[in-house]
């Protein structure tokens, strides 16, 4: 099981969730995923993506410039 | 026992696509979702760009489709392939610049190449004959299924009973009685079907979900393509055509005035690349420059800028302009009387 990071920074949505749903297409079940936006749509639109795919979010932050999600690959 | 017969519904985060999807997951098949993006989508971004928006859920309708239905969805990055169908149309434009029947053949065709590599066996749209005047005509509906590829393998359950049977309904995949006979404009059947099965809060957007139908979007990419002496364009092109006033007082250059604190901060990531204007002895807008411009250009974009500013009555103000290679320069400008700004400026 590893940590990844996906800089999806001054995309706006869907990018930053086709580049998380790739991503993660690379990943095996267990790792850990923290993609790091600008888009506050990431907000809603990601963890929206991990529950219709299965995925768990265990962890969502929110800066004055950026959103941070963290999700599990299950 | 038979595994369940599997279709891909095209997932546009509207209605239709949303209750066609519906009617065959009652039938027992296995249905996901497949998405394409291809950069003029109204889907997603607009409601980053603007601070007025900033109270309207942010919410993927296609995503939200998707948890609706309990199925995966699939989000497609189609934008590089999809220049070809903005810039050379085989069946050319609709009332503005959109390509509406290259881009269903197009997205069926990406669809039936999608169905063929996951080993599933039909694809489902939400077209209704009649609903669109130029994708959904019902003379129009079998040039979809030939130039696709797609054949009788594309069902579309909402008006499948004003068409000859496909492929699933013969071979009894699906049960064709339970089908529907959907036609026309009118939205008050789809709006029915939506509160039998519980669909609330769903998407219904005036103009479609594409910029490429918009009049004032179409004439903004327009201008680039006039412009640039050819149809082409990058992804930040079309991105930046939805935010800001688009000035061109000469035809070597134009300028990206924002309108508020929302796209002040988007056109802000797109800095390095324009030579850009700010006010710097009052609150004003962020502007690009796009294209090559002289000394006296840069003035008369200052004085534009100027007059968008809290000082566009004062006697001067005072702006900062600072080129790609970062090298800066502050002057002070008259703020161009509104009578100077010429209608036909204003893209």
């Amino acid at each position: 099981m590893s940590s990844y990071k996906l800089d999806a920074r001054n995309l706006l949505c869907p990018l930053p969730v086709i580049k998380t749903q790739d991503k993660t297409a690379e990943l095996k079940r267990g790792d850990t995923l923290e993609v790091i936006c600008t888009d506050p749509g990431a907000l809603n639109d990601i963890p929206a993506w991990c529950r219709i795919n299965g995925h768990e979010v265990l962890d969502t932050r929110e800066t004055e410039n950026e959103v941070i999600i963290t999700l599990l690959v299950s | 026992m038979n595994s369940p017969r599997k279709a891909v519904a095209l997932i546009s985060g509207g209605l239709d696509s949303l209750l066609a999807a519906r009617l065959i997951l009652e039938q027992g098949i296995h249905v996901e979702g497949i998405n394409f993006y291809t950069g003029f989508c109204v889907e997603g971004h607009t409601h980053a760009i603007r601070k007025k928006d900033k109270k309207k859920p942010k919410r993927n309708n296609a995503l939200w489709s998707a948890e609706q239905l309990g199925i995966k969805l699939h989000i497609v990055d189609i934008i590089e392939e999809y220049k070809d169908i903005v810039t050379n149309p085989k069946h050319g434009y609709g009332a503005n610049l959109n390509p509406c029947l290259d881009c269903k053949i197009f997205m069926v065709s990406k669809a039936r190449q999608w169905m063929e590599d996951n080993g599933f066996d039909f694809i489902i749209t939400g077209e209704v004959i009649g609903q669109r005047p130029m994708s959904q005509r019902k003379d129009l509906l079998p040039v979809v299924v030939r130039e696709s590829g797609a054949d009788d393998r594309l069902l579309r359950p909402l008006c499948a009973k004003n068409l000859a049977p496909t492929l699933p309904e013969r071979e009894g995949w699906v049960d064709r009685d339970k089908l529907l006979g959907f036609h026309g404009r009118n939205r008050k059947p789809q709006m029915a079907l939506a509160k039998q099965f519980g669909f609330e809060d769903y998407a219904s957007p005036a103009g479609g979900c594409c910029f490429l139908t918009d009049v004032s979007y179409a004439k903004k990419l327009a201008d680039l393509w006039q412009a640039q002496h050819e149809k082409k364009y990058e992804l930040d092109d079309i991105m930046l055509l939805k935010v800001g006033r688009h000035i061109r007082p000469k035809p070597n250059y134009k300028l990206i005035v924002s309108r508020e604190e929302g796209e002040n901060k988007f056109l802000s990531g797109y800095r390095k690349n324009f030579i850009h204007i700010e006010t710097t002895s009052c609150g004003g807008p962020l502007t690009l420059i796009d294209g090559d411009v002289t000394e006296e250009d840069i003035e008369t974009a200052s004085r534009i800028v100027a007059r968008f500013s809290q000082g566009k009555n004062e006697d001067s103000v005072t702006v900062k302009i600072t080129h790609i290679n970062g090298d800066e320069k502050t002057v002070n400008v008259l703020p161009m009387p509104s009578s100077e700004i010429k209608q036909e400026w204003y893209v």
